[in-house]
């Protein structure tokens, strides 16, 4: 399912890019990358800069503080390919726009939530806007390594279901 | 088990009944078992309990009809959904296979709505030319094919965390009619089915088998009479008729996309609100140029999807509302005719839920940022409830042929559909007591959820004691074509606060009993 790499790269090299690049994920050449290497996912089609943009704006749509980007990468790596590259430069390049014109020197560079949040506002009736909303519902959501973190146990007919194990367990009432 | 039926496309002493759901599945058995040859046209694919996905994605893809459609009016849905008018399936079995199996008859005056109410302005209310004596032992059938709990000694279900939070809201308030419903869901073993094993995914078709659905009781044991063949992706295209007015035969597209003419004696239409009248508009001939059994133009209108909506809430300690059986729980006390609400007719409460993937497409479309996630973040503390109540039947809500055509050259069809202003008081009247019953449990949060694209389709074929103002008559026998019938939710005068299944069965089994006598007597 995923297409992320763990890459070989050394702390030193991911915390130098890091600084250069500020924010969360590192984006190196033809790579972004979490801070600690925990996770790194390739760009091929789009820029890092985009894929970076991308990754932002889906923690900012959806932001849930206890998931890691690692899911968020997961939910829009669909996007680094070569049909949707003219859709993405577009988007992300009016998404930076806006972002001037809100005063900083572009999405990323926005350093809290609100400010981003605002600068998404502005955009969020545009079909770049809205595709990425819309894949995100089901690209984020509907990964099953997340589910756990919701508390959500997915299937359990194949555990006989819930009978005999509390489907009226409530305790608090 | 004896081997089903292949009847010849030439045989012309069949009922050819199209679609496998509530309605023509039962229709389909029923007629089978008095020894009535029937060819049923399905379609979609065939799936039985092992073949169902407990996920809800995985099985959206495989159960769902997801053929094109269009949508207009001022609905949340043709903003949000609007390709998707309808959360329904293309399957053997219907929509038998996705309900939640609440199973409630209708109360008696909701039988006479216009005269229970009065006129409505702007609504198009119709008594129906039954009532509720009549329908009492047809009632009483139904509830004893699907093994409904609460009524014929059968017990009710066991009550999951999710109805417990619930009684508990709804005792606060004083309701007084509160308990774990009428299900077609077995409490205990009952007519070779097992009992519910409170799985959750009810919605997604029940691998226990112990939710009724025609898909693997009525269409198997009609088929081991050896007097009904089911063609599944079997996708009808139009109703053929003779220069007399009746009609003779269906054209069909097989599934190797070929097209087939099946003749028949009776034709029944029972593809819900949606295919139904879409199919008599698509039989458009030069002797019925506005669309077959159509000549009052009521075809298509008066399109009800009940008055719905959810509520959720969030609490301090864990739900865990996903576990155990989806809809086993109501509240009764809201359902009566009281206008001092400030509307007509009345609506049901009872539990829902959805697993995560769903509550994040379905909680509140195109919502997004933290007032959105953090409801989300609170999943696994989250209570659910679905509201059902009775809407307004309007003229201009109604299915129409699309300019949009099919992957067949078929017109698809539009669904245009706008709130009255009484289902709008009704639901802003639910919400508030929804939410009332969740803070009197300590809700930290309530969520006034909008309706779902619908799973209650009913009323475009409306049936009526004068031709001038429906399609169909008493029997669901189109007023205009005396061996044409209806026999889904699309004949329904109007709708009710009860999900409509039950009511589907019963008119299904009555009408059995009417075709099979008119056929005997030569009358059809």
């Amino acid at each position: 399912m995923t297409r992320l790499n763990k890459q070989g790269l050394t702390r030193r090299a991911l915390l130098s890019r890091a600084v250069a690049a500020g924010a969360l994920a590192v984006a190196g050449p033809g790579f972004i990358a979490a801070p600690d290497a925990a996770w790194a996912v390739e760009v091929t089609a789009i820029s890092e800069h985009e894929m970076a943009t991308l990754l932002q704006m889906a923690r900012d749509i959806y932001p849930h503080d206890r998931v890691g980007d690692r899911f968020y990468a997961v939910a829009i790596k669909s996007y680094d390919v070569t049909e949707q590259k003219d859709m993405v430069a577009e988007g992300i390049a009016a998404l930076d726009e806006a972002a001037k014109k809100a005063g900083f020197d572009n999405y990323l560079a926005a350093g809290w939530e609100d400010d981003r949040v605002a600068i998404l506002r502005s955009i969020q009736d545009t079909p770049f806007f809205q595709t990425i909303r819309g894949g995100l519902v089901t690209g984020l959501y509907n990964q099953k390594d997340i589910w756990p973190i919701f508390g959500y146990e997915g299937e359990s007919f194949s555990h006989g279901g819930y009978i005999d194990r509390g489907f009226d367990d409530i305790d608090w009432l | 088990m004896a081997t089903a039926a292949k009847f010849e496309l030439t045989d012309d002493s069949v009922v050819v009944i199209v679609g496998t759901g509530a309605g023509g599945g039962v229709l389909a058995n029923e007629l089978a078992q008095k020894g009535v040859k029937v060819v049923a046209l399905e379609a979609g694919g065939r799936y039985m309990p092992e073949d169902y996905i407990n996920d809800e994605w995985e099985s959206f893809g495989q159960l769902a009809w997801t053929d094109p459609r269009t949508t207009s009016g001022d609905w949340r849905v043709a903003k949000d959904f609007s390709g998707l008018p309808a959360w329904i399936v293309k399957a053997v079995g219907g929509t038998s296979v996705h309900w939640a199996g609440a199973s409630l008859r209708f109360q008696d005056h909701e039988w006479k709505a216009l005269s229970a109410y009065g006129a409505v302005e702007g609504a198009n209310l119709l008594d129906w030319p039954l009532d509720a004596a009549e329908m009492a032992p047809w009632y009483d059938k139904a509830e004893a094919k699907l093994g409904v709990t609460g009524v014929g000694g059968r017990a009710r279900l066991p009550g999951s965390n999710n109805y417990k939070v619930f009684e508990k809201g709804a005792l606060a308030l004083g309701y007084k009619d509160v308990h774990t419903g009428n299900m077609a869901i077995n409490s205990a073993d009952y007519d070779g089915r097992m009992a519910c094993q409170q799985t959750g995914f009810c919605f997604q078709g029940c691998k226990w088998g112990a939710k009724w659905s025609s898909a693997y009781t009525d269409i198997p044991r009609g088929e081991a009479t050896g007097n009904l063949e089911v063609r599944d992706h079997a996708h009808v295209a139009r109703i053929l008729h003779d220069d007399s007015g009746k009609v003779t035969g269906v054209e069909y597209f097989d599934k190797d996309g070929n097209l087939q003419m099946q003749k028949a004696r009776v034709v029944a239409v029972a593809g819900n609100s949606f295919e139904s009248p879409r199919l008599l508009l698509n039989s458009h001939s030069s002797m019925f140029p506005d669309g077959l059994a159509n000549s009052s133009g009521q075809v298509g209108r008066n399109y009800m999807r009940h008055t719905t909506g959810s509520v959720y809430a969030t609490f301090e300690q864990p739900v865990k509302m996903w576990r155990g059986t989806t809809m086993a729980g109501i509240i009764r006390d809201e359902a009566r005719h009281d206008p001092s609400r400030g509307f007509v007719g009345g609506y049901e409460l009872e539990t829902l839920s959805l697993g995560l993937p769903f509550m994040a497409a379905f909680l509140d479309p195109g919502g997004w940022g933290r007032e959105f996630t953090t409801a989300l973040d609170s999943y696994a503390n989250m209570a659910g409830m679905w509201i059902v109540g009775e809407d307004m039947p309007q003229a201009e809500n109604r299915v129409t042929l699309s300019e949009t055509e099919d992957k067949f050259g078929l017109k698809v069809a539009n669904v245009n559909f706008s709130d009255h202003p009484n289902d709008i008081a009704m639901r802003n009247h639910a919400y508030k007591q929804g939410q009332a019953i969740y803070k009197a449990v300590g809700a930290t949060r309530t969520l006034p959820t909008p309706p779902y694209p619908s799973t209650h389709n009913l009323g475009t074929n409306r049936m009526s004691e004068r031709p001038e103002d429906g399609v169909v008559n008493r029997n669901g026998r189109a007023h205009d074509v005396p061996n044409l019938f209806v026999s889904d939710g699309s004949q329904f005068t109007t709708g009710a606060a009860e999900n409509p299944t039950l009511t589907i069965v019963a008119l299904a089994i009555r009408q059995a009993d009417h075709i099979a006598k008119e056929m005997a007597a030569g009358n059809v």
